[in-house]
């Protein structure tokens, strides 16, 4: 036997009764239900007496009609059927962008940006912008001060990555030499332009122009030169929203399945947050399977194979219940074995496995019984 | 393959997240390289997938050797980075080499492969158009087939759409050209898409949704690949409505094979518990025949997945073909 010893317990009650707690993200690649931990995490702390917002992105429609979503909206909404108060919403995109625009330019450069095709397919469909804006969106909440906690979902990246680094990337984009070489001709207009004209900023149009066509370039141009004093205020948030990840108060909670993809991001991940000095709460490891003890799923293998042989209809029963066990011992092993490499590699992140349940959550007794087990508590869900 | 049109030459799999997309696309990779065929496996989304899955190197920006399929066959693989596309592509169409540099330095290239809409995905679509139709000098294909794992569901459309986005966007110029002769490719018989999918609510939901949005955009669909499916174990009136277990004939197998009859009482939930899950993949199952496409069942493979077993999987697809 190894001396290895078993990495910590992320105690999930301890973070979220924390009056100090307010903010807490949580992360990992797409499929191993970080919106269902997010929602269980956000009642949890609803139920224990903390005024908490759940800020989702893209929700499987039926857990977001459990907690009585319909449609985008970003106002955040009381969720019935819980003690306590438990509010929750889903991130509109495209109006949180128009907003950030209103806020900061005068009503008639407003409308000027809103009718730029640039602007349009940029607040729709730009690579980054839903992470921006579930950014943006969190330091409104934030600034708001009206929530003790606000658990906020990480959107379905390319990579679980993205959303650390898409405000930032925005911000030096527009603070980037391009911006302002392109802004350049708009805003001199036609005659004062010879002044500005450069060799270098030619040959740049120029390529630009071939590549990709005098238009989007003519869009980008006059969408930045409008947007041109919300500048400071774009970059300034960026800057603002990276810090408050950063702040006492904030945690991490990164989210897995015992599967050697979504660890691998798990890992990517914590690497990261470590790096940048961001707090990370622990790992939250989805639909880890556990077999009865006391029976390995060779000896029951065995047993099933000997009935088989007697063929006797009253040892069907019997029979299957072994096979099932074989099968559910061979996952609970594998998924085991996948843990432990993590702990392995990353022996001080404190970790709670959440067994896997049976049926998807569709209703708050679902995201209770999730809750639950990622508190550590035993459910009615493993029932025998 | 059946369903899939003789002509298809581009294999686009996609499935939600989670559910095995790359596993499934080098698994049809092996399969379409068998009989000395060679097929090229792409990656776009520069998470080094491949290499892991293949335990090679991390893949440059170039054609390599992943492995050889049965019959002499070989698969190929690709990660493509839509930096070094982009300036492949000014290369290639300018002999713009040094002035790729001075973009990269004005963060021009950032710009055109992180922030402009579409822009990084026309120019990977792109890439995957060229190695799809790249002839050689006596004018056969050099791959016999390309397979894509191409991004999520939730972003497939607008991926293989990219091309119709940035196409309206830029009127004139390469990229427009360019855009104009991957839409049809992509639209063509020559291309299918592939949905995998878990017998599971969500990537069901998701497999059924894009496969509608698929089909309405006018692309070919493959076939809807089922990962993991569990075998089905419980049968009928072994697990009563509410969970019954008639413990004493359970009790009474156990002891006949020698067991502690003590294990009946445990057994019997985790008996439940799977007949539970088995009945919510029936459902599912179900639900997925609204998709107007041939279903490929693969059964679940211990992670992670070798070389031996992905041409063991790669069976399910050679089974398929009559």
């Amino acid at each position: 036997m190894s001396t290895r010893r078993k990495p910590p317990v992320l105690d999930i009650d301890a973070l979220l009764n924390d009056p100090e707690t307010r903010i807490v993200v949580t992360c990992g690649s797409g499929g191993v239900g970080k919106t269902t931990t997010a929602a269980a995490l956000g009642l949890r702390a609803a139920e224990a007496g903390r005024r908490t917002v759940v800020l989702t992105i893209d929700p499987a429609r039926r857990l977001a009609q459990s907690m009585g979503l319909t449609e985008l909206d970003n106002t955040p909404r009381r969720v019935k059927g819980v003690e306590g108060e438990l509010f929750a919403m889903m991130l509109d995109m495209k109006r949180t962008f128009d907003d950030v625009v209103s806020a900061h330019s005068t009503p008639e450069r407003a409308e000027q940006i809103f009718a730029n095709p640039f602007y349009q397919a940029l607040s729709s469909s730009f690579a980054g912008t839903q992470e921006y804006m579930a950014m943006e969106k969190l330091s409104q909440l934030a600034e708001s001060g009206e929530w003790e906690l606000i658990v906020v979902d990480t959107p379905p990246s390319r990579s679980a990555l993205d959303f650390l680094d898409a405000p930032q990337r925005l911000g030096r984009f527009l603070d980037g030499r391009m911006i302002r070489m392109l802004v350049a001709p708009a805003r001199a207009g036609g005659r004062a332009s010879i002044k500005i004209v450069t060799l270098g900023l030619t040959v740049f149009s120029k390529v630009l122009s071939r590549i990709l066509g005098g238009d989007l370039l003519q869009d980008v141009s006059s969408f930045v030169a409008a947007l041109e004093t919300m500048f400071g205020g774009f970059r300034q948030r960026a800057e603002q929203t990276y810090q408050l990840l950063k702040a006492p108060g904030t945690a991490f909670v990164v989210v897995a399945a015992p599967e050697p993809d979504a660890l691998r991001e798990a890992s990517y991940f914590v690497e990261r947050l470590s790096r940048d000095d961001m707090p990370l709460a622990g790992l939250v490891v989805n639909r880890t399977h556990h077999a009865v003890p006391g029976l390995t799923a060779r000896r029951a293998e065995a047993a099933a194979d000997a009935l088989a042989e007697k063929a006797d209809p009253q040892l069907a029963l019997a029979e299957a219940a072994l096979r099932v066990h074989v099968e559910t011992a061979l996952t609970a092993e594998q998924d085991a074995r996948m843990a432990r490499r993590f702990a392995a590699a990353h022996p001080d992140v404190a970790t709670v496995p959440v067994a896997a349940l049976p049926v998807d959550v569709h209703d708050l007794d679902g995201l209770r019984s999730i809750s639950a087990l990622l508190a550590g508590q035993p459910t009615a869900a493993s029932r025998t | 393959m059946p369903g899939v049109p003789a002509g298809a030459r581009l294999h686009v799999v996609t499935g939600k997240g989670g559910t095995g997309k790359t596993t499934v696309a080098a698994t049809l990779a092996m399969a379409l390289a068998e009989g000395g065929r060679r097929t090229l496996l792409v990656e776009v989304e520069g998470r080094q997938a491949l290499a892991q899955l293949f335990d090679v190197a991390a893949l440059p920006y170039e054609e390599r050797h992943l492995a050889a399929a049965r019959g002499g066959g070989e698969v190929m693989g690709l990660a493509i980075d839509p930096e070094l596309a982009l300036l492949e592509y000014l290369e290639m169409f300018y002999n713009l080499k040094r002035a790729g540099r001075v973009l990269k330095r004005m963060g021009a290239i950032d710009f055109a492969t992180t922030l402009a809409p579409g822009v990084r995905d026309v120019l990977l679509t792109g890439k995957v158009k060229e190695t799809t139709t790249r002839t050689t000098k006596d004018g056969r294909f050099v791959y016999d087939a390309v397979v894509l794992d191409a991004p999520p569901t939730g972003r497939i459309r607008q991926f293989l759409d990219a091309t119709t986005e940035v196409a309206n966007l830029t009127k004139a110029g390469p990229i427009n050209r360019q855009s104009v002769g991957v839409l049809e490719l992509l639209h063509s018989t020559r291309t299918v898409v592939h949905l995998v999918t878990l017998l599971e609510e969500m990537p069901v939901q998701e497999t059924v949704d894009a496969a509608a949005e698929l089909t309405a955009g006018g692309f070919h669909l493959g076939a809807v690949v089922v990962n993991r499916a569990r075998p089905t174990l419980v049968t009928d009136g072994q697990v009563g409505p509410k969970g019954a277990v008639d413990l004493a004939e359970l009790a009474h197998g156990l002891a006949a094979a020698g067991l502690d009859a003590a294990l009946a009482e445990p057994l019997a939930g985790q008996l439940v518990e799977y007949a539970d899950r088995q009945t919510v993949q029936a459902e599912n199952r179900a639900r997925l025949a609204a998709v107007d496409a041939p279903r490929i069942e693969l059964p679940d493979l211990t992670p992670p997945v070798d070389l031996g077993e992905l041409n063991e999987l790669a069976a399910y697809f050679r089974a398929d073909e009559s």
